[in-house]
């Protein structure tokens, strides 16, 4: 146990806090372009800045709640349909 | 001579001589035929062959057309994946019907006809069966069962819909549906229940997550895409299509989310990719279409990618749910990484399958103006990203360590998953093979810097929300009711229900009728005659003074002796004479 180095990059607490700046960093990097470019909109109301980040985050967020509110009605115990 | 020999006899045909192989010459030999398999479709001409008389219709066997050849290659290819992965396994039973289904899919891709078409989709739901009860648990045996019913009725409404388009045309032709009539649409719902459209889907990851290993792996590629072949050969443009499509890919999302076991994750991340494609089948232009069957081919690839990681994890740990599991990237590196490159694909990141080839479907609805099916697909995308993206591999080897040390996976299964990876970035960076193979030309790049830059960001935010929003993730040991709840708890509750009523009935009757009325009647039967004699004799006997205890001998011993019909033949005599007089005097 002693000889072979453990493995435990993403437990430790100063790796997990690196790993959220880089997530932060990349979302922040993924807008940069849009200061430079100019994205065709296709239907007219998705050509503004970091459109697709905006959605990326609210139609992830909408997802979780309304699976959560579902969830209420429709988790059930393991042995639901028994064994 | 090879040049149009079909496809599926060789893999059903080669399923027989299985048992004659043992050992690692068997597992060769299953990774063989695939691979032979691959060759044959490789140099299959077009036109149509393999023609026979049969009951007045003229069967073909074997159509061979673009559209037909590419489903062709993937199922041979993943199959050779498949067994390479499966080489440690010397399950007899498992191997032939592994191949017997496989085999039938492509019997079915290369039907020419409805008649014949119906004949491999029978076969496939019945060989199935055995790659879902080759696990031999008593969950397994339940939802085998489950699944062998439910496509027995999606057959039937596939066969009633054929026998009536063909008595209504003629002709037993499959080709693309232009007649909206009870007959097609049946034969439509036939294809959805194969397709897990709902609200025939839960008999999807009701099933699958129960199969063996392997069988997971090779059943994640084949019933639903054989479906999603005939849907595009019979039903391109039909716009009820974009609907169910669009309905899978959010439905697949929110279950996904709700799941606990990682293998039912990838089970309803398979409805929510079939949603893509069969949107892609609804819009039904040239560009979507071709989007539906290079994800179809993407998709085979990077999901049994998906299923195998799933499988090595289960395989070594004999778990599958993530309140289990966790902090495996410690002990299953290879496993973890390979079955990253499978989320990553499904998830469309650039560079990956699944990038080059949704991007058509989602492209194709820009093309037709669909601004709210662009919208639900794009929602669904970063759904994707959060549920079989992050959530799988999240769950399974990061999250919370439990203490599981595995160790990595056998080797035959390690090189499976490379040779799936590889291909999961090469149609990524380099898809034009793909392209070249669709039935339509494709005039078409996924890679422009706006396009990347979009996809990535909304990509990473998805991220985002997914850790920010982690503790409401936390998993629970819970599943969840789904449609099979109808035939699960509801078949159980009509059950209850009759059991009370027709049962309550059926108590009451036995009540009034069986015990009442008979019971008085039988017992009228056994002694009325007798209590009627009685009553002339206790009438005299009181009359003659005869009281109380006397009284009682008497009675109880004229009652024996009448019963059993041992009357002293002077009474009988005596009976008969008072009879005549009171017959005389009433006369």
């Amino acid at each position: 146990m002693e000889k072979k180095k453990k493995f435990d990059f993403f437990d430790r607490p100063e790796n997990i806090r690196r790993l959220w700046i880089f997530l932060y960093v990349f979302c922040g990097l993924t807008l940069i372009p849009d200061f430079f470019t100019h994205r065709e909109a296709h239907f007219g109301f998705d050509g503004f800045f970091g459109f697709y980040a905006l959605l990326g985050f609210v139609s992830c967020v909408a997802l979780i709640l309304f699976s959560k509110l579902v969830g209420l009605v429709l988790k059930v115990k393991e042995n639901y349909y028994g064994k | 001579m090879a040049s149009n020999f079909p496809p599926a006899a060789l893999l059903i045909l080669g399923a027989l001589l299985v048992p004659l192989f043992t050992g690692k010459a068997k597992s060769y030999y299953v990774i063989l035929l695939p691979a032979a398999a691959f060759f044959v479709v490789f140099q299959l001409a077009p036109g149509s062959s393999w023609h026979t008389h049969f009951f007045g219709f003229d069967l073909t066997f074997l159509r061979v057309d673009k559209l037909s050849k590419v489903f062709g290659y993937i199922f041979t290819l993943n199959a050779f994946a498949a067994f390479i992965y499966a080489f440690y396994l010397k399950d007899n039973t498992q191997h032939m019907a592994a191949l017997f289904y496989i085999g039938s899919s492509l019997g079915v891709v290369f039907a020419g006809d409805l008649v014949s078409l119906y004949f491999f989709w029978e076969v496939m739901a019945v060989a199935s069966t055995f790659l879902i009860l080759g696990r031999k648990t008593e969950k397994a045996q339940a939802a085998g069962m489950r699944y062998i019913m439910v496509h027995v009725f999606g057959g039937l409404c596939l066969l009633a819909g054929i026998v009536l388009t063909i008595s209504e045309t003629g002709s037993i032709a499959f080709s693309a549906m232009t007649e909206r009539n009870f007959g097609t649409y049946l034969i439509l719902i036939g294809f959805l229940v194969n397709a897990a459209a709902p609200p025939f889907s839960a008999w999807l990851p009701d099933a699958y997550p129960e199969a063996t290993v392997t069988g997971g792996v090779i059943l994640s590629a084949y019933t639903t895409k054989t479906a999603v072949y005939t849907l595009v050969r019979g039903f391109p443009g039909w716009e009820i299509l974009i609907w169910i499509g669009c309905i899978m890919t959010i439905y697949g999302i929110i279950y996904a989310l709700l799941e606990n076991d990682a293998r039912r994750i990838l089970a309803y991340s398979i409805i929510n990719q079939v949603g893509f494609m069969i949107t892609g089948v609804g819009i039904g232009t040239m560009m979507s279409l071709n989007g539906t069957v290079a994800h179809a081919f993407c998709h085979i690839i990077y999901k049994a990618l998906l299923w195998m990681s799933a499988g090595s994890v289960l395989y070594m740990t004999g778990k599958s749910k993530c309140t289990d599991l966790g902090g495996l990237y410690k002990t299953m590196p290879w496993t973890l990484i390979f079955g990253a490159v499978g989320a990553a694909s499904i998830s469309a990141f650039p560079a990956t399958s699944g990038f080059t080839s949704k991007s058509l479907i989602i492209d194709g609805a820009i093309h037709e103006h669909l601004a709210w099916v662009w919208l639900v697909l794009e929602i669904a995308s970063a759904g994707v990203f959060l549920h079989a993206g992050i959530k799988f591999p999240y769950f399974v080897f990061f999250a919370k360590d439990k203490g599981l040390r595995p160790g990595e996976t056998n080797k035959s299964m390690l090189l499976a998953m490379a040779f799936m990876s590889f291909l999961c970035l090469f149609l990524g960076v380099f898809p034009q093979p793909l392209y070249n193979v669709l039935p339509f030309p494709v005039h078409y790049s996924a890679y422009s810097f706006t396009h990347v830059i979009s996809q990535l960001q909304l990509l990473m935010f998805s991220a985002l929300v997914f850790f920010l929003f982690l503790p409401l993730l936390k998993r629970t040991e819970t599943i969840s009711i789904d449609t099979d709840w109808f035939y699960r708890k509801g078949g159980r509750l009509v059950y209850q229900a009759m059991d009370l009523s027709l049962n309550g009935i059926n108590n009451y009757s036995d009540r009034i009728f069986v015990k009442g009325v008979a019971g008085f009647l039988a017992r009228f039967a056994r002694d009325g005659m007798a209590r009627l004699a009685l009553l002339p004799f206790v009438t005299y006997w009181y009359l003659k003074g005869i009281r109380f205890k006397r009284l009682e001998i008497k009675k109880s011993s004229l009652y024996y002796n009448l019963v059993r019909g041992v009357i002293p033949a002077g009474l009988g005599a005596a009976m008969a004479a008072l009879f005549l007089v009171i017959i005389f005097l009433l006369s």
